[in-house]
């Protein structure tokens, strides 16, 4: 996110934000955290005791903005999506299906950095038909593309949408895989391929 | 009820076997429903370890050579009934809310005379491991099963701590923007095939909270409180959350007062 954008967002929650006691449990609140994760990794350490701007918002509203905070969230998230300089956004839909299978990566077990990270996504959807474990925290997105069609407009869509959710739903409980760098510009171009190629198992 | 991932599991079995198409996972999960049946109809493996948690608790060990009989678990030295029923808790003698393996601790270093660092070595086991934490833990939460869940919530450290457990609980964070909300906030919600309990919703939380510790079949030996928030913070993308630390006690407390009320059938027997 831009810093003008954060500004604006901050200025605003401000205004808009909590009582003065939940301001005072959350700065305890926070000192508590720092101090209840003193033996592990420093470096994952450092990252989840520094929320970010939107993880502050999101954390302070409950997930539940209101408007003016929400629609802040949407126009900055949505401006930190970086599109492929191929201009290329369909990918290999079977290399999609392993991302999406895959929940490796940024656990403090995790200690190969040289594999990459899974997108995890079959633990909260239901995507190809033949995998039947799978969770139901997000929709179901089996016959996607078939449904919606899969021209560039929804192809851009989608690449955006796993990108960075919160450019289209502030505090969705869905990760900014793209703007967190948990996934890879091409990782999603493979997941775009899962939801939306005609011969995906998805679409089939 | 004690075993919350079989529900799930049996309508996914039975639906899957339904569908035409066979394929691994659905073998797969046809093989874990078998194995849960076998085990419930053994018996849970917990059993074991609140009996080796009994003879622990009577055994004198530490520098002192003493048992952990006179340990004061919040109903005076000695009494173990129905001391987890209370918990987390206020203690006057540390001057801090502790839970089940926190106080576990303090009896460990004040009557037997452990250090702390020696009485929190090994809080979880692993293969040819085991914990006497997990075994102490099993054997008191026993001895107060079918009793309801009654956490007093009322000293004003219980109550500052609900109120850091409640920012937690929201508070996101890490590369995966998560907080225990993002698993926790609906009913009826899975992960894969697991079902994920509403822990702000009595009605999960009163079945959920309860059942802690637990026999994990998965992993092959009863698993603490203090472990489901190490594995949740895992998944969480966080780093390891310290042992009985103020945050995860701070959690507990939270969670307790949607769980109060709730009989406690611990240990349980999950996935």
């Amino acid at each position: 996110m831009r810093p003008a954008a954060v500004l604006a967002i901050l200025a605003l929650a401000g205004c808009a934000g909590g009582s003065g006691s939940d301001d005072q449990a959350r700065q305890r609140a926070e000192q508590v955290f720092r101090e209840s994760f003193t033996h592990g990794n420093r470096q994952i350490a450092a990252r989840v005791e520094r929320q970010d701007e939107v993880q502050a918002l999101c954390t302070r509203y409950r997930n539940d903005p209101p408007k003016g905070v929400a629609a802040k969230i949407e126009s900055a998230e949505a401006a930190a999506i970086r599109y492929p300089a191929s201009g290329k956004l369909l990918g290999d839909w079977r290399q999609g299906e392993k991302i999406a299978q895959d929940g490796y990566g940024m656990r403090f077990t995790d200690p190969d950095t040289k594999r990459p990270n899974g997108g995890g996504c079959y633990n909260c959807h239901g995507i190809a038909p033949a995998e039947i474990s799978y969770g139901t925290v997000g929709p179901t997105l089996y016959r996607f593309g078939a449904q919606r069609g899969s021209g560039d407009a929804m192809q851009r869509y989608v690449y955006g949408k796993i990108y960075d959710s919160q450019g289209f739903t502030a505090c969705s409980q869905m990760p900014r895989f793209g703007n967190n760098g948990v996934l890879t510009e091409e990782q999603i171009t493979h997941l775009v391929a899962l939801l939306l190629d005609p011969a995906s198992p998805v679409n089939k | 009820m004690p075993f919350s991932g079989l529900p799930a599991a049996v309508l996914i079995g039975a639906l899957a076997a339904s569908v035409a198409c066979v394929c691994q996972a659905q073998q797969n999960t046809q093989k874990e429903v078998e194995r849960y049946r076998q085990l419930l109809a053994e018996g849970n493996p917990a059993d074991l370890f609140e009996a080796k948690g009994e003879e622990l608790w009577k055994t004198k060990r530490g520098t002192r050579n003493a048992s952990l009989e006179q340990c004061d678990l919040g109903l005076g030295p000695g009494v173990v009934k129905g001391a987890y029923a209370r918990m987390p808790r206020y203690f006057p003698d540390t001057d801090r809310v502790q839970d089940l393996e926190s106080r576990l601790v303090t009896c460990m270093v004040t009557l037997q005379g452990f250090k702390p660092e020696e009485a929190m070595k090994n809080p979880f086991s692993a293969p040819g491991r085991p914990s006497n934490l997990e075994a102490l833990a099993s054997y008191v939460a026993g001895e107060s099963k079918g009793m309801k869940l009654d956490a007093p919530l009322r000293h004003p450290k219980e109550i500052e701590a609900f109120e850091i457990g409640e920012q937690l609980f929201y508070r996101r964070a890490g590369p995966h923007d998560f907080a225990c909300v993002s698993c926790h906030g609906e009913s009826g919600k899975r992960i894969r095939l697991q079902e994920l309990p509403k822990l702000t919703d009595p009605a999960d939380a009163r079945k959920i909270f309860t059942t802690w510790p637990a026999y994990r079949v998965s992993q092959g030996t009863v698993r603490t409180m203090q472990h489901r928030l190490y594995d949740c913070y895992w998944q969480m993308r966080h780093p390891q959350i310290d042992y009985v630390s103020e945050a995860s006690i701070a959690l507990e407390v939270f969670l307790a007062k949607y769980a109060n009320g709730g009989e406690i059938q611990a240990p349980g027997l999950k996935r």
